[in-house]
């Protein structure tokens, strides 16, 4: 197309550019290796937008202004890496409890601790879904090449604000540094989701409203419904709690609110996988690699396919399920010691065989990697 | 002249009162009674009342501990955050809607402690945004423990002994980090401390306002100050006027409570300079 936007970008500008089609107009964050090009990018953009970026004192401090911003009425939005994730847990917990939408992009390096900062690692995968303390349900989404992370990011802010929670983009250090020549999607032609607001009268307005798909409505401050924001466990009209009969649907609430509707979060790319006696599952970067591996491998007459999960929070359980249950053998690929391939086991019959393979040494899985591991297992 | 008499003026305190408590929350406070927190509440609702404020323009954010809990009873847009995080939420909301009054009720420990951090960087930003700290020299919504404002020898159920650490003056803190209005209080003083409010509140730029105030149910049964009368009637004792003080040796000094305005500088807000800057990028995308 002609008249679309082509630009060089790198991932981690590529977050900035899906965000900014979405809505962003807020920006808090703390410098840290390597997902420092985001704040870069939106300490650059937003306020030629007419939206705000604040560098603050810390990863605390950054993800508590998100979820001021976004309770004013704000889209919202912080990057950053592996350290400062541990750091935003206390209050990415609160907005789970809070119920209040943003999203986090993780730019994964090795750790534990300061660990690898600048090679890659897809070890917070995990974490994603239990960092924070307590019961609550996560959504987190996972962008393969610079194209893709424009629209994940878009998606992730879809899903928080469809969801009203926090949303993790877990991005791989690979990907964030990588270039590309991509096209932009044009105006109007992905939908963006914008929160419901409320339409009852302030006097009628229950902030935490089991409504049917128990999503309640979001006025922002200062748009005349007073009501409390708290992270302590309350009633539907936000008031504190301790009754068992209150508490059950508060936390109910947290998790069906996205389960009974997880068909929406839910996004796979499929190659190859029509006939495939094998299957790699694989996520991030590493799906590059299967990509090509299982195109190098069909030449060589192997029925092999990929199954990628852009979703990696809620698990696609059902969609893994029914696409690899023709397969003999799956095998997954991780840059970690192995976080995801435990769903994969968990949803899987016992008959199909589960191959890993798995790299924490900071580089990259390589095709021919993939392809050796191959060879291994027929 | 026709003067109103003890019961209408009463009754007018308790209308302007049950104006601002939010309806439809069941009292009372989780407030122990005759805790000097209700007497800051009563101040800043009064401060509110003579400024007109909108009470929708208003959002009230707080941490974690039991001056923390105003925001809930109060009928403004409440934001009850985690323990030392009230001042990072607070920015986030003034940043994002400058048009609205943000006001923040924390504690020493919230503010000074586990929020340290967070206070001395919104001071140095100088963001529009009024800090009351509730400072009773204790922790006490988690049983009396020591807190960066006990004194030295002070007891706590941490500092059985007596306290071995030295002790922050926060509105000193406050000022050398970039506070704009900076002013102290005790919950002897309402009156003095309304005024002091309401001049933060109208102030543009980081204001604090420190109200010191009586934990008579540990700090005071600890250290033997007494029942809240008697605590509250030593901040009389002990308090000495700014203007006073400026007057005293710091040996005079030693022990007061120096009270009212005490730091006030007219220099530029946080939002307003970004909003510059936003105004001359105009569609430069
Ligand atoms: C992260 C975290 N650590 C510790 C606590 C426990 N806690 C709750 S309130 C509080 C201290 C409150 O003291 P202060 O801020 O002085 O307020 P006060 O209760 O005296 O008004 C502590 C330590 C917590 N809620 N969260
Ligand atoms: S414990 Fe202390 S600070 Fe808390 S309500 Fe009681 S008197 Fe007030």
């Amino acid at each position: 197309m002609a008249d679309r936007k082509r630009v060089l970008v790198m991932g981690n500008h590529a977050v900035v550019e899906g965000a900014i089609y979405a809505g962003l107009n807020f920006y808090a964050g703390y410098p840290i290796t390597p997902s420092t090009e985001v704040a870069e990018g939106c300490a650059r953009e937003l306020p030629k937008i007419g939206g705000r970026f604040i560098q603050m004192e810390d990863e605390i401090g950054s993800i508590a202004a998100v979820v001021g911003s976004s309770v004013a009425g704000a889209k919202s939005m912080t990057a950053t890496s592996g350290p400062g994730y541990s750091l935003m847990l206390e209050n990415i917990g609160y907005a789970y409890m809070t119920e209040v939408p943003l999203v986090v992009c993780n730019v994964q390096r090795g750790g534990p601790s300061t660990g690898l900062p600048t090679k890659v690692s897809q070890a917070d995968t995990m974490q994603a879904k239990w960092g924070p303390h307590g019961d609550y349900t996560a959504i987190a989404v996972a962008p393969s090449t610079i194209e893709d992370t424009v629209t994940e990011t878009i998606r992730a802010f879809n899903l928080a604000e469809r969801f009203r929670t926090p949303v993790t983009i877990l991005l791989d250090e690979v990907i964030a540094h990588s270039r590309a020549i991509i096209n932009l999607p044009e105006p109007g032609e992905i939908d963006i989701y914008n929160r419901v607001k409320p339409t009852c009268s302030p006097e009628e307005f229950i902030p935490f409203e089991m409504t049917e798909n128990l999503v309640s409505a979001m006025p922002a401050y200062g748009e005349g419904y007073r009501y409390v924001v708290t992270g302590l466990t309350h009633d539907p009209m936000g008031f504190t709690t301790n009754k068992p009969s209150e508490i059950f649907p508060k936390l109910d609430k947290l998790r069906n609110k996205i389960m009974n509707y997880r068909e929406e979060t839910v996004k796979i790319r499929t190659e190859q996988m029509e006939d495939a006696e094998i299957a790699f599952v694989a996520y991030g970067s590493v799906s590059r690699a299967a990509l090509q591996a299982v195109d190098l491998a069909r030449k060589a007459g192997v029925k092999v396919g990929m199954v990628q999960l852009y979703t990696i929070w809620p698990f696609p359980e059902k969609q893994v399920k029914e696409l690899c249950a023709n397969c003999r053998k799956v095998i997954v690929g991780e840059l970690n010691m192995g976080q995801i391939v435990h769903e994969v086991r968990r949803v899987l019959p016992g008959d199909i065989e589960i191959h890993t393979l798995q790299r924490y040494d900071g580089e990259i899985l390589t095709p021919l990697q993939l392809l050796e591991k191959l060879e291994e297992v027929l | 002249m026709a003067t109103a008499t003890t019961s209408e003026k009463a009754k007018q305190k308790s209308d302007i009162f049950l104006k601002y408590l939010r309806p439809r929350k069941g009292m009372p406070s989780v407030w122990c009674a005759g805790c000097g927190n209700g007497i800051v509440m009563t101040a800043i609702i009064r401060a509110i009342d003579k400024l007109g404020l909108s009470k929708d323009n208003i959002v009230m954010v707080s941490g974690i501990g039991c001056s923390s809990r105003m925001p809930i009873y109060l009928d403004f847009n409440a934001l009850h955050t985690t323990h030392g995080r009230a001042l990072p939420f607070a920015t986030g909301v003034k940043f994002a809607r400058p048009d609205l009054k943000v006001i923040v009720v924390t504690g020493d420990g919230d503010a000074l402690a586990i929020g340290g951090n967070h206070f001395i960087h919104a001071c140095r930003r100088n963001i529009d945004i009024t800090a009351i700290l509730i400072n009773n020299n204790i922790y006490g919504m988690t049983g009396g423990q020591g807190s960066p404002t006990t004194p030295s020898a002070a007891f706590s159920t941490t500092t059985p002994y007596g306290n071995a650490e030295k002790h922050f003056d926060p509105s000193a803190l406050a000022a050398a980090s970039g506070a704009s209005y900076v002013a102290r209080s005790t919950v002897y003083h309402a009156t003095a401390m309304e005024k002091l409010i309401g001049e933060a509140i109208s102030h543009r730029g980081f204001s604090l306002v420190e109200a010191v105030s009586n934990c008579h149910t540990y700090y005071g049964r600890l250290n033997r100050q007494g029942d809240p009368v008697t605590m509250i009637n030593s901040f009389k004792e002990k308090s000495v006027q700014v203007t006073k003080a400026k007057k005293m040796s710091p040996e005079e000094l030693k022990g007061k409570i120096v009270i009212g305005k005490l730091h006030e500088v007219d220099t530029t807000e946080f939002c307003d300079v970004y909003q510059s800057t936003v105004d001359r990028l105009d569609g430069r995308k």
